[in-house]
C-alpha cells in the first residue's frame, strides 16, 4: 500500500484545508478512501453517529499536482483509512503559505499520514515542517460499509437558500424546539417550521429553484413527473444535527441542495 | 526604594510583569544597586524567570544601600496595576514605585494625563532572595535570532502542547513535540520543524544534544520579545541542565530558565533513525505532579563558604531499583545563596556555586 501526493498551488491547498476543516466540525473520525482518481471522506450512517452520514468526493486532479497510489492489491486498488480530520485540519491550517505540501502514507510508530510542508524563508534553505497524523488501516472485509450510499427515492429536490441565512434561522429556532420540519415543493418554495405548545414559527423561502434531475439521476424514475408542483414534501429533523451541519460549513459551495423524502423515518440528505 | 519609570518604559515594565505571570503566582521584587530585579518561579521549581532593569531604565532610581529590601507579592495584584496595555500607552505618563516602610506597602502611583493619579498600595511579604544558579555562558550551544523565528516555530504546535524537544546538529535545529512513549502514543500527532542554521543570527553548536522542556512557560517570554523586537538568545547544554532564553538590551536583561528532562544513562535508548539524537524515556505522569521532594531544591539564604558543593546537578534518583518512580524527571533548577553585596549582584552568579539546602522559606531575611 503506497500513497504519495503533492500540492503546490496555494489556492488548492487552501480549498483542501477548508474541506477538511468542514469535515472536522461534523465528526471526530471518519474514513478516507483513496482511489487512483479520487479521495472520499465517508461517515457511514450508523446509530453511533446519531444517524448522520456524510459522503464527500474530491477529484484528486483538482488538488494534487502529483498523485501516486498503490492500493491493497491490483484488484482492490484502493486504500481505506480511519482518520481524525481534526488532526489533519490542524496540520494544514498552519502551513497555508507553504511552497509545497506532500502527503504520504508512512509507517512510523504506527501507520500515519505524514504531511510535510516546505515553508518559504529568507534564507536559502527552506524550513520543513512535518506532521505525522496517526491513522488506522481498514481491512478489506469492512470496505462495503463505505461504498457510495445510494440516493433514496426522494420526492422533492430543491436548492437551499444561502447557508449563512439558513444557519441564522436555525440557530434561533433551536432555542424554541428540538425538532424542525423542513418542507419544500417543486416550485422553488421551502418552509422551515417549528411548533411547540406555546408558539409556532415558520420561515418561508421562495424562488429557490429546483435542480433538474432527469431520468438518469435516480432509481425508479425519481421524483415523479406527475407530482403536483405545489405539494410540499416534509421531513422532521433534529435541529441540533442540522445546526451542526450548518455550523461547520467553510467551503462556500456554489450550490447546496436538499432532497426530501416525504415523512419517512430518515432525515433528508443534503448534498453540497 | 524609590523609582520612577516614564514614557514608553512603563509599557515595557508592564509587559515584563505579564510575562512573569505566566511562570508563577508570585512576584519577587528585589531592588539592587545595579538595578531592579523582578523574578518569578513556578510551584515545582522547574521554571524561573528574572528581569533586571538597570538604573538607566528609570528616570529616577534610588535604593537605600545597607538595608537590603526583598519582598514577594501576589503577581495578580501587580498585574492589576498595569492591566490594560493599550490604555497604559495612551494615558500613563509616569509610574512611581515607592516603598512605604511604615505601613509595609509598596506604592505604585500612575501619573496619567489630565492630572489623574492612580495610586495602588500593595502589600507584600518579606522574602528571601530567589536566584537560580545557572551559567549560560558556559553552555555548549548558543543561538540568537529575531523572536519572530521562534514565534513562527511555536505556531505549528497546538497551544495546549506541554513539552517540546529541541535537537541540534552543526547546521540544523529540530523542534518537535515530546510524546510520552507509554499511554496513548499511537493516537498522538507528531509535529517536527527543521530550521537551518542560517535562519539564526548566531548558531554555535558544540554538542549535538537534545533537550526537552516545557513550552508553555516560554510563551510569556516570546510575547515579550516579539512586542519589544529584541533578539532572543537560547543557551543549552546537556539534557538535565537547564535551557536559558534571554533578551537583552542596554537597560534591561530578561532570563527565562527552564529545567529539562534528564537522561538516565541506564535507560538511554539509542535511536538509529536518520535523526541521530537519542530519545530519552519519558516520565510516566505529568512531571508537575511528581513527588516534589525528589527534585525540589530549595533556596538558601545563608552564605556557606565551606558547604558541600556536590557534584552533578541531578536530584537523588533511585537508580538501583527497577521500580517506580522511574529515573526520568525534570531536573530542578538550583537556587544558590545570595552572596555579599561586594561580589556579583546580577541575575546570574559568576561561578557555579551549587548549594543544596533544606527549604528555608520560614526564615525571615
Amino acid at each position: 500500500m503506497k500513497f504519495r501526493g503533492k500540492i503546490i498551488d496555494i489556492a488548492c491547498l487552501n480549498h483542501f484545508t477548508r474541506v477538511i476543516t468542514t469535515i472536522s466540525k461534523l465528526t471526530k473520525t471518519c474514513v478516507l478512501r483513496l482511489t487512483p482518481d479520487n479521495l472520499f471522506f465517508v461517515l457511514s450512517g450508523k446509530v453511533a453517529n446519531g444517524g448522520v452520514s456524510m459522503w464527500c468526493e474530491l477529484s484528486q486532479a483538482n488538488f494534487f499536482d502529483e498523485y501516486q497510489m498503490e492500493g491493497v492489491s491490483p484488484e482492490d486498488n484502493e486504500i481505506c483509512l480511519e482518520v481524525t480530520p481534526e488532526n489533519l485540519s490542524r496540520a494544514l491550517k498552519t502551513i497555508q503559505n507553504a511552497k509545497a505540501v506532500k502527503v504520504k502514507l508512512t509507517k512510523k510508530h504506527c501507520p500515519c499520514l505524514t504531511i510535510a510542508a516546505e515553508l518559504p524563508t529568507l534564507s536559502s534553505i527552506s524550513r520543513v515542517v512535518t506532521h505525522d497524523v496517526p491513522v488506522d488501516v481498514i481491512p478489506r472485509r469492512l470496505w462495503n460499509e463505505f461504498k457510495e450510499p445510494s440516493m433514496p427515492d426522494f420526492d422533492v429536490s430543491i436548492y437551499l437558500p444561502p447557508l449563512k441565512t439558513l444557519k441564522n434561522i436555525v440557530d434561533r429556532m433551536k432555542n424554541l424546539s428540538n425538532f424542525l420540519v423542513i418542507e419544500a415543493n417543486l416550485s422553488g418554495e421551502m418552509n422551515l417550521k417549528i411548533e411547540t405548545d406555546l408558539v409556532s414559527v415558520t420561515t418561508h423561502f421562495k424562488d429557490l429553484g429546483n435542480p433538474p434531475w432527469g431520468d438518469d439521476a435516480s432509481q425508479d424514475g425519481g421524483p415523479s413527473q406527475s407530482r403536483d408542483p405545489e405539494a410540499m414534501a416534509q421531513a422532521r429533523v433534529d435541529i441540533r444535527k442540522l445546526q451542526q451541519f450548518l455550523m461547520g460549513q467553510q467551503v462556500n459551495p456554489s450550490k447546496a441542495m436538499c432532497n426530501i423524502v416525504h415523512e419517512r423515518g430518515r432525515p433528508p440528505d443534503s448534498a453540497a | 526604594m524609590d523609582c520612577i519609570v516614564t514614557g514608553g518604559n512603563v509599557k515595557v515594565l508592564a509587559k515584563a510583569i505579564h510575562s512573569l505571570s505566566r511562570i508563577g503566582d508570585e512576584l519577587y521584587v528585589e531592588p539592587q544597586e545595579d538595578g531592579l530585579a523582578l523574578r518569578s518561579v513556578n510551584s515545582s521549581r522547574s521554571a524561573y524567570a528574572c528581569f533586571l532593569f538597570a538604573p538607566l531604565f528609570f528616570s529616577r532610581y534610588t535604593v537605600h544601600s545597607g538595608h537590603t529590601f526583598r519582598c514577594k507579592m501576589a503577581i495578580k495584584s501587580v498585574q492589576a496595576v498595569f492591566r490594560s496595555l493599550a490604555s497604559l500607552e495612551k494615558t500613563v505618563e509616569k509610574c512611581h514605585i515607592e516603598l512605604d516602610d511604615q505601613n509595609n506597602r509598596l506604592t505604585f502611583t500612575l501619573h496619567c494625563k489630565h492630572g489623574l493619579m492612580k495610586t495602588h498600595n500593595l502589600s507584600f511579604q518579606d522574602s528571601e532572595s530567589l536566584q537560580a544558579v545557572f551559567d549560560k555562558d558556559s553552555y555548549a550551544n548558543v543561538f540568537r535570532s529575531h523572536p519572530r523565528l521562534l514565534v513562527d516555530t511555536v505556531m505549528h504546535f497546538p497551544p495546549s502542547l506541554e513539552e517540546v524537544t529541541v535537537s541540534v546538529s552543526d547546521e540544523r535545529m529540530w523542534v518537535r513535540n515530546h510524546v510520552e512513549e507509554e499511554g496513548d502514543q499511537s493516537k498522538a500527532m507528531l509535529t517536527e520543524l527543521c530550521l537551518a542554521s542560517d535562519e539564526f543570527d548566531h548558531f554555535a553548536v558544540q554538542a549535538h544534544n537534545s533537550v526537552t522542556f516545557c513550552l508553555k512557560e516560554l510563551r510569556g517570554l516570546l510575547v515579550f520579545a516579539e512586542s519589544t523586537g529584541l533578539p532572543m538568545s537560547m543557551y543549552f547544554d546537556e539534557p538535565g541542565s537547564p535551557v536559558v532564553l534571554s533578551v537583552t538590551d542596554s537597560v534591561l536583561e530578561g532570563n527565562f530558565v527552564l529545567a529539562t528532562l534528564s537522561d538516565d544513562p541506564n535507560h538511554r535508548k539509542k535511536n538509529n533513525s536518520r535523526r541521530t539524537h537519542t530519545r530519552p524515556p519519558p516520565p510516566p505522569d505529568d512531571f508537575m505532579n511528581d513527588d516534589i521532594d525528589s527534585y525540589l531544591i530549595a533556596m538558601d539564604t545563608s552564605v556557606a563558604p565551606g558547604s558541600s558543593a556536590t557534584g552533578p546537578p541531578t536530584p537523588p534518583l533511585s537508580q538501583d531499583k527497577d521500580t517506580q518512580p522511574p529515573n526520568k524527571k525534570f531536573c530542578s533548577l538550583f537556587f544558590g545563596s545570595v552572596l555579599p553585596p561586594s561580589s556579583q549582584m546580577s541575575t546570574q552568579p559568576v561561578s557555579s556555586q551549587q548549594v543544596l539546602a533544606s527549604d528555608s522559606e520560614d526564615d525571615v531575611q
